[in-house]
């Protein structure tokens, strides 16, 4: 585990063994499964940028172009039984979870059909079926809730882990310190995943903590903890593996620091460069896009050819298209629903 | 009927219902090994083990967010405060996460949860240990709101609020644990929004909650040395608040005053007079008074202290008010 105060400007140099990890041994048809799901959030991503800026989604949008290694990795590496919460910018994570691209789409454009009836919002996914549990958008309030549903997995007996997903924002929070020292105490099937994207908002990490390895929190909690390459698919899904045996056979928590870029602004209303970074930092990271890397690696390893990655970007491009038109189509909540689940009963 | 104080009230009923439903755990700073800061949850521990009866470390935000992460996991916690004072650090929990969860999930994540410990002064504890806060979570929608006096009805509305399937704040007096009363054995279940007339009367209504009805039986015994006849209303839950039975006193009584421990802006006195004036408008025969705590932090000096509180002249003086005696 890397210690050192080091800027988080010289990203990945750490896991870098990892990453150049081969793909002897990997079934070619689940690394195009992967592929396949990066793309769909990417496309989905960017269509539903547009879809914003026509005024059918509303509120705040988080977009999670740059981040779709990290939400694919981790889903590839759970189970169904594994219960997921996200921050706001949990698009991405839906997908990869299995909500419907006609679901999550129909949420942000607040239909009836949409996976949280049109009542959360593109900051409120839900799908308690998938054990997707939001969506929650207090940085950091949904920590503690990771903690919470490891307690009931383990207090249940159950063999599954709980996974939180936060930015590296949150970590200064005191609601991550709280948890994370509550899963170690009481050693609870815990994955803490940090994507750390660099930014909080504007703020970049250096500016904004004292240390800039996040992973190395986890040692005020002898806690397990990895720093893993958020760009690289397989690292990322190899890591979580990892964390998720450590909770279902040890039932011990982890934290894991993924670090990844996000390519677009904070949200919509954020511009791509903004006054925090430079149009060269974000073109620099953009030649490590998970998504053309992991392309390129796939063509070179003969697992994708021409004709595939042509089929599955119409299919993909199909999918998403699909998505906005019955999210188009479907009707708004009834008014009645107004004054439904507030309390039950 | 047997005769228990509030705090063993309460236990009776964490008791029981953990003996009901394997689901129900007790979680807080000082529940297990220590037998609970008020003793509430003496010898739950032994019965129960720790891992249905948790201590945990001193981090009110956190411990809530584990009792709602369990609630949205299938289990049914009760989350103790030593007091609600400290509570304040775990209300982004239990207004942003717990009163919300089934609401922006469209009915797929429901939270049965209770939020229990003590409120209101006690003596001389000063300003952040002296404060009611149930008017601040009444005002949050998807969150109920229970405020027993008496230790039957601590007993059977804890029933109740465990059984709820909704994030319940569960108010307790920290001046009321030592006091005793008959409460029923086994199944005894108060519903949640049901108030009690807690004495009959023909003249005036006296309508307190919590420690307040105290207060208020006592201004009505005061009162009844005059002749005056008052009738005490306890609504037991703020949150839903059954302004039916306030309303049908009132309609009798032709005159009202509302009591209760915490601050006069925006206080839970202010919308029972709302909804009075409202449901009974003409038979009404004095604007409703109110009693409540001073506007001000809650001063340490015993004197000072005592001027801050309300108390039965307080509110016997009040009821005059209303009956133009005064």
């Amino acid at each position: 585990m890397a210690t050192s105060r080091r800027p988080t400007r010289e990203l990945q140099r750490a896991a870098a063994a990892v990453t150049d990890k081969a793909l002897a041994g990997e079934n070619p048809a689940d690394m195009r499964r992967l592929l396949r799901e990066m793309l769909l959030i990417r496309r989905f991503e960017e269509r539903a940028g547009e879809q914003y800026a026509l005024g059918k989604v509303g509120g705040f949008c988080h977009l999670y172009i740059g981040q779709e290694a990290v939400a694919v990795g981790s889903m590839a590496a759970l189970k169904s039984g594994d219960l997921i919460f996200c921050s706001y910018r949990e698009h991405g994570q839906a997908l990869a979870r299995g909500l419907s691209a006609r679901a999550v789409m129909a949420e942000l454009f607040g239909k009836a059909t949409g996976c949280s009836s049109g009542k959360g919002g593109s900051m409120h996914l839900f799908d308690a079926e998938k054990g997707f549990l939001g969506g929650h958008a207090i940085v950091g309030g949904h920590i503690p809730l990771v903690a919470g549903s490891a307690f009931a997995i383990k207090y249940k007996g159950e063999s599954g882990v709980a996974v939180g997903f936060f930015g590296e924002a949150a970590v200064n929070n005191g609601a991550f310190h709280e948890a994370l020292n509550m899963a170690a105490v009481w050693k609870l099937p815990a994955i803490f995943v940090c994507e750390n994207n660099r930014y909080g908002m504007g703020t970049a990490l250096e500016r904004a903590s004292a240390i800039w390895d996040v992973a190395a929190r986890a040692c005020a909690y002898d806690m397990p903890a990895e720093t893993v390459d958020g760009m690289e698919v397989l690292a990322v899904r190899d890591a979580v593996a990892r964390a998720a045996q450590r909770g279902r056979d040890e039932k011990t928590p982890t934290l894991l620091e993924i670090r990844t870029y996000r390519f677009m602004g904070h949200s919509m209303s954020d511009p791509i460069h903004g006054h925090y970074r430079t149009k060269e930092e974000v073109e620099n990271q953009k030649q490590r896009d998970p998504l053309a890397t992991f392309r390129k690696r796939l063509e070179e390893a003969r697992m994708l050819d021409a004709v595939q990655w042509q089929a599955m970007e119409a299919d993909v491009n199909a999918e998403v298209e699909d998505a906005i038109r019955f999210a188009e189509e479907s009707p708004d909540p009834d008014p009645a629903e107004l004054f439904t689940h507030v309390t039950t009963g | 009927m047997p005769t228990l104080t509030y705090r063993d009230a309460l236990n009776q009923a964490l008791r029981e219902e953990m003996r009901r439903d394997p689901r129900v755990f007790l979680m807080g700073e000082e529940v297990g090994v220590y037998q609970g800061a008020y003793k509430v949850s003496r010898g739950l521990l032994e019965e129960f083990g720790p891992m249905r009866v948790v201590d945990t470390p001193i981090t009110e935000l956190g411990f809530a967010g584990v009792g709602v992460g369990a609630a949205m996991a299938g289990l049914v916690p009760v989350i103790e405060f030593m007091t609600w004072n400290f509570a304040l650090l775990a209300l982004d929990q239990i207004v942003n996460s717990a009163a919300k969860l089934l609401y922006m999930s469209g009915g797929q994540v429901p939270i049965p949860i209770v939020f229990r410990g003590p409120g209101g002064a006690a003596l001389q504890l000063g300003a952040q240990h002296s404060q009611s806060f149930e008017s601040w979570y009444a005002n949050v929608p998807g969150l109920k709101v229970v405020t027993p006096a008496t230790p039957a009805d601590a007993k059977g509305l804890l029933k109740s609020a465990i059984r709820d399937g909704n994030p319940v704040v569960f108010i307790e007096g920290e001046m009321l644990y030592n006091t005793k009363g008959e409460v029923p054995d086994g199944e005894h279940v108060v519903p949640l929004g049901v108030a009690e007339v807690k004495r009959a009367g023909t003249d005036v209504t006296l309508v307190a909650h919590a420690k307040m009805v105290t207060v208020a039986l006592r201004a009505a015994e005061e009162l009844a040395k005059d002749g005056v006849s008052a009738e005490v209303v306890d609504p037991r839950t703020i949150r839903p608040l059954d302004i039916a039975t306030i309303a049908e006193s009132v309609r009798k009584t032709n005159r009202c005053v509302v009591v209760e421990e915490g601050w006069p802006m925006c206080g839970v006195g202010a919308q029972v007079a709302y909804e009075l004036q409202h449901a009974c408008f003409d038979d009404l025969d004095a604007p409703v008074v109110r009693v409540t705590g001073a506007d001000v932090p809650m001063p340490y000096n015993k004197q000072l202290e005592k001027l801050a509180k309300p108390d039965a002249a307080k509110v016997a003086a009040a009821a005059r008010q209303v009956l133009y005696r005064s």
